[in-house]
C-alpha cells in the first residue's frame, strides 16, 4: 500500500467514514457539472426528495452539446435546446453558479476550471467526466464520475469509493524541441497500456514533468484515463502556485500566503511509498500519432505501424480488429498518410498555449488543398486572448476555420463530424471506433503542433521540418 | 427488448439468466452508446440504441440483434470492459436493454462504480474460463444461475467460482449499491468534514 504521497494525504484528508461495504466516504471539494451527465441526476434527486447540500461547492459550463459556429438561442438543434434550457433550470432552482455561454467564462470544464482559480491543490474534485483527471495538473485529487455518483455529490458531498493504489510515473531527461507533453503522454500509455492503469491513480513525476509548464501538465493528467488511470497528479510546485494567483477564485491576501504553505505540506517526498514505479527517458521521445482505435495504438513518426508478431498476444485481438477499422496494413509507414479534416481543441489541447503552437506552425502557410481545418478554443477566455494576441487571425489566413468554444468534434455531440470513411488529424484524446460522429471515421491522434503540420502538407508529417527550418 | 422497464431495488442476491456473449477486449463506452444519444434528460430511450454504430455495421449479425440472444441477461465479455468515458448512459442502455448481470475478464475503473450505482453485479473470471463460456455461449443457449452470496455461476453441469470485490458484493447483498441514504446517514461527520478542510476556510465561500 501506499503511504505518504500526496495522493494519500488528500485522500486521508478528505474521509468521512469507513462505510459498512468497506469502501471509503470521501467529501468532494468541487464538484463540476455539465449538461450532458447532470440532468438524470438532478432528476433523480427530485425522485427522492432531496435538495443540493452545499450549492456553492458545485460550479456548472456547457461545452459537450453547444455549436460552434451560430451560437444564437435557441440553438437550432432542438435536443441541445434542451438540454442547456434544462442545465440553467436546473442551475437556478438549486442555486448554481453557472458560466454560461456570453458570460466571458463559458468553455470546456476542464479548461475553465482551472482558468478561474477554482482548481487547486489538495482539494477533492469530481465531475461527471472521465476528463476530470485534467485537474490533477495542480495536485488535486480528480477523478470522473457516473450520474448517480453525481446524484451523491448534489445530495451529500460526498461519494463511496474505494481506495487507488499509487503509481509513479517518472519521467527522466527533458523533452526535445518539437516535441510537446501530448508525444510524452501518448508515449507513456503506449509503453503501460490501456489497461494498466485501472486500479490506480497514476503521480507524473521526474525532471521532465517539473520542465512542463501548468498547461502542458493538463494535457499529460488529461489522457491518465486513457492509460486505465481514474487520476492522475503532479506535485504542485511554483508553477503551480503562480498560474494560480490572481485569478477570480483563488486565495486572497492573508490567505494567499496560509494556502501556499498548505499546499507545500501536500507534496509527495524522498520517503513516500508507492506501490508501483516506472521510469522512462524523455529525451528519446519523438513526435508521436496513434493509428489504431486505442490511445494505446502509437508509433512515432519514423516508425512503422506494427505487425502482429511485433504486438504482444494479448493486445493482438484488438490489433487486428484496428488494421480492419484503420485500413492499414501492417508494415505500413505513417508518415504520409492523407488527412481530410485538421482538428485543433478538446480539454487535452484546447488552451491558449496550443493556439499558440499551432499558430507559429501555420504561420506563413496555407492550408492543403481539400482539407477542412477548423480551430475550436477550449473557453471563452482562450478565445478571447488568442484575439488579442491576433492568432485568430493567423488561423484564418492560413485557411482554418475559427470557431466558437466547446467540445466540438472531440466527440461530436453538436453539427462537427467526421463523413464517411474521413481521416481526421487531432488534437483530441481519443480515436475510438465512431468517436468523431462518424461510424466509419478514423482518427489519428497528435499535438497540435502535428495536427497544424498535418493541414499545410495535407498528410501526416514531421512538424520539426516546419519549426527548425 | 422489454416493453415496460423496472430498475433494480433493494438487495440483489441471486441473478437467472441466459447469457450472451461478445468478444473483443477495450470495448469502450463510445461504442457501448455513440455520443449522439447522449442528447437527452433522461435514460429512458437508450436500450434500443445499444451498440447503434457496432449494429449498424454488423447489419444483423451482431450479438444484440441475433434472434437466439433475445432474452438474455447476462453478459460476457473480455478485458477492460466499459474503458473511456465515464457516460452512466452506457450501463443504462445496457440495463435497459434487459443485461442484469456482467461476468468478463476485467473491467474499466469508472465502468465498474456505475454499475455498481446502478445495481449491475459485475464479476470476473480468468481469461480462459471466460474464452470457455464464450464459445459455450456461442454454441447453445447458455443459461447461468448466479448465487452472489457464495460467488458461483451454476449451468446445468458446470460450476464457476465467481470474483467480486467484497465492498461491492457487501452492497449488493444489504441493498446498499444505491449508496444515497447510506452517505446522508453521516450527516453530522460530512458537517464536521467541511468544517475541518483547510482550503474552504482561505477560499472563503467560493468557489
Ligand atoms: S473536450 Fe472531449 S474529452 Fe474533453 S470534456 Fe469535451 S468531450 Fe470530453
Amino acid at each position: 500500500m501506499s503511504q505518504d504521497t500526496l495522493f494519500d494525504k488528500v485522500w486521508d484528508l478528505h474521509k468521512v467514514a469507513n462505510l459498512p461495504g468497506g469502501s471509503d466516504q470521501i467529501f468532494i471539494g468541487l464538484h463540476l457539472i455539465h449538461e450532458v451527465t447532470s440532468p438524470q441526476a438532478f432528476g433523480a434527486l427530485k425522485d427522492k426528495n432531496l435538495k443540493v447540500k452545499f450549492p456553492n461547492r458545485t460550479v456548472a459550463t456547457v461545452d459537450h452539446i453547444v455549436p460552434t459556429d451560430n451560437q444564437s438561442r435557441p440553438f437550432k438543434d432542438n435536443l441541445a435546446e434542451q438540454m442547456i434550457d434544462t442545465l440553467e433550470k436546473n442551475c437556478l432552482e438549486h442555486e448554481i453558479k453557472f458560466f454560461n455561454i456570453g458570460s466571458g467564462n463559458q468553455g470546456i470544464v476542464h479548461v475553465v476550471a482551472p482558468e478561474l482559480g477554482l482548481t487547486q491543490p489538495g482539494m477533492t474534485i469530481a465531475c461527471g467526466d472521465s476528463h476530470t483527471s485534467t485537474h490533477g495538473a495542480f495536485g488535486s485529487i480528480a477523478f470522473g464520475i457516473g450520474t448517480s455518483q453525481v446524484r451523491d455529490v448534489l445530495a451529500s458531498q460526498t461519494i463511496a469509493m474505494n481506495k487507488l493504489k499509487v503509481r509513479q510515473i517518472w519521467c527522466e531527461n527533458k523533452l526535445p524541441n518539437g516535441i510537446f507533453a501530448k508525444d510524452l503522454i501518448l508515449n507513456i500509455i503506449n509503453q503501460l497500456g490501456v489497461k494498466a492503469g485501472v486500479g490506480y491513480a497514476y503521480e507524473f513525476a521526474g525532471p521532465a514533468i517539473s520542465a512542463l509548464s501548468m498547461e502542458e501538465r493538463m494535457t499529460i493528467c488529461n489522457m491518465s484515463i486513457e492509460g486505465g488511470a481514474r487520476c492522475g497528479y503532479i506535485n504542485p510546485d511554483e508553477k503551480t502556485f503562480s498560474y494560480i494567483k490572481d485569478r477570480i477564485f483563488s486565495p486572497k491576501e492573508e490567505n494567499w500566503e496560509k494556502a501556499i504553505k498548505w499546499w507545500k505540506s501536500l507534496q509527495s517526498s524522498d520517503s513516500s511509498i508507492y506501490d508501483d514505479v516506472f521510469k522512462l527517458d524523455a529525451s528519446k521521445i519523438e513526435p508521436t500519432i496513434t493509428w489504431g482505435i486505442t490511445p494505446g495504438q502509437s508509433i512515432s513518426i519514423n516508425q512503422k505501424i506494427p505487425t502482429l508478431k511485433e504486438i504482444e498476444p494479448c493486445d493482438q485481438f484488438i490489433a487486428g480488429e484496428a488494421y480492419e477499422y484503420m485500413g492499414f496494413k501492417p508494415g505500413q509507414s505513417i508518415k504520409d498518410t492523407p488527412i481530410d479534416v485538421c482538428f485543433i481543441g478538446s480539454c487535452t489541447n484546447g488552451r491558449i498555449s496550443d493556439l499558440r503552437i499551432a499558430a507559429e506552425v501555420l504561420k506563413h502557410h496555407k492550408v492543403a488543398k481539400n482539407i477542412k481545418a477548423f480551430v475550436v478554443p477550449g473557453s471563452e477566455m482562450v478565445a478571447k486572448e488568442a484575439k488579442e494576441e491576433g492568432l485568430d487571425r493567423i488561423f484564418i489566413n492560413a485557411g482554418f476555420q475559427w470557431r466558437e468554444p466547446g467540445c466540438s468534434m472531440c466527440l461530436a455531440m453538436n453539427s462537427d463530424k467526421l463523413m464517411g470513411n474521413q481521416v481526421s488529424a487531432s488534437s483530441s484524446n481519443r480515436n475510438f471506433k465512431g468517436r468523431q460522429g462518424s461510424p466509419n471515421g478514423r482518427t489519428l491522434l497528435m499535438s497540435p503542433a502535428m495536427v497544424a503540420a498535418a493541414s499545410i502538407a495535407g498528410k501526416v508529417s514531421d512538424v520539426r521540418d516546419f519549426i527548425n527550418k | 427488448m422489454k416493453s415496460i422497464f423496472n430498475p433494480p431495488i433493494g438487495s440483489i442476491s441471486e441473478i437467472n439468466g441466459k447469457c450472451i456473449s461478445l468478444i473483443g477486449d477495450d470495448i469502450d463506452t463510445d461504442r457501448i452508446i455513440p455520443a449522439r444519444f447522449l442528447k437527452c434528460i433522461n435514460f429512458d430511450a437508450l436500450g434500443k440504441s445499444v451498440f447503434d454504430d457496432d449494429r449498424k455495421t454488423l447489419k444483423g449479425n451482431h450479438p444484440f440483434d441475433l434472434e437466439c440472444n433475445n432474452g438474455a441477461s447476462i453478459l460476457i465479455v473480455n478485458s477492460n470492459f466499459g474503458c473511456g468515458s465515464s457516460r452512466e448512459h452506457a450501463p443504462q442502455a445496457l440495463m435497459r436493454w434487459g443485461i442484469k448481470a456482467i461476468i468478463g475478464e476485467s473491467f474499466a475503473d469508472i465502468f465498474y462504480s456505475n454499475c455498481i450505482a446502478i445495481g449491475i453485479p459485475c464479476f470476473t473470471l480468468p481469461s480462459s474460463t471466460i474464452k470457455t463460456m464464450q464459445k459455450y455461449t456461442d454454441n447453445k443457449d447458455f443459461f447461468l444461475k448466479i448465487d452472489l452470496y457464495k460467488s458461483i455461476a451454476l449451468a446445468k453441469d458446470l460450476k464457476f467460482n465467481l470474483e467480486i470485490k467484497e465492498s461491492s458484493k457487501k452492497m449488493f447483498l444489504s441493498g446498499e449499491w444505491d449508496a444515497t441514504s447510506t452517505l446522508l446517514a453521516n450527516k453530522s461527520l460530512i458537517e464536521e468534514k467541511i468544517n475541518e478542510l483547510p482550503y474552504i476556510k482561505f477560499n472563503n465561500d467560493s468557489p
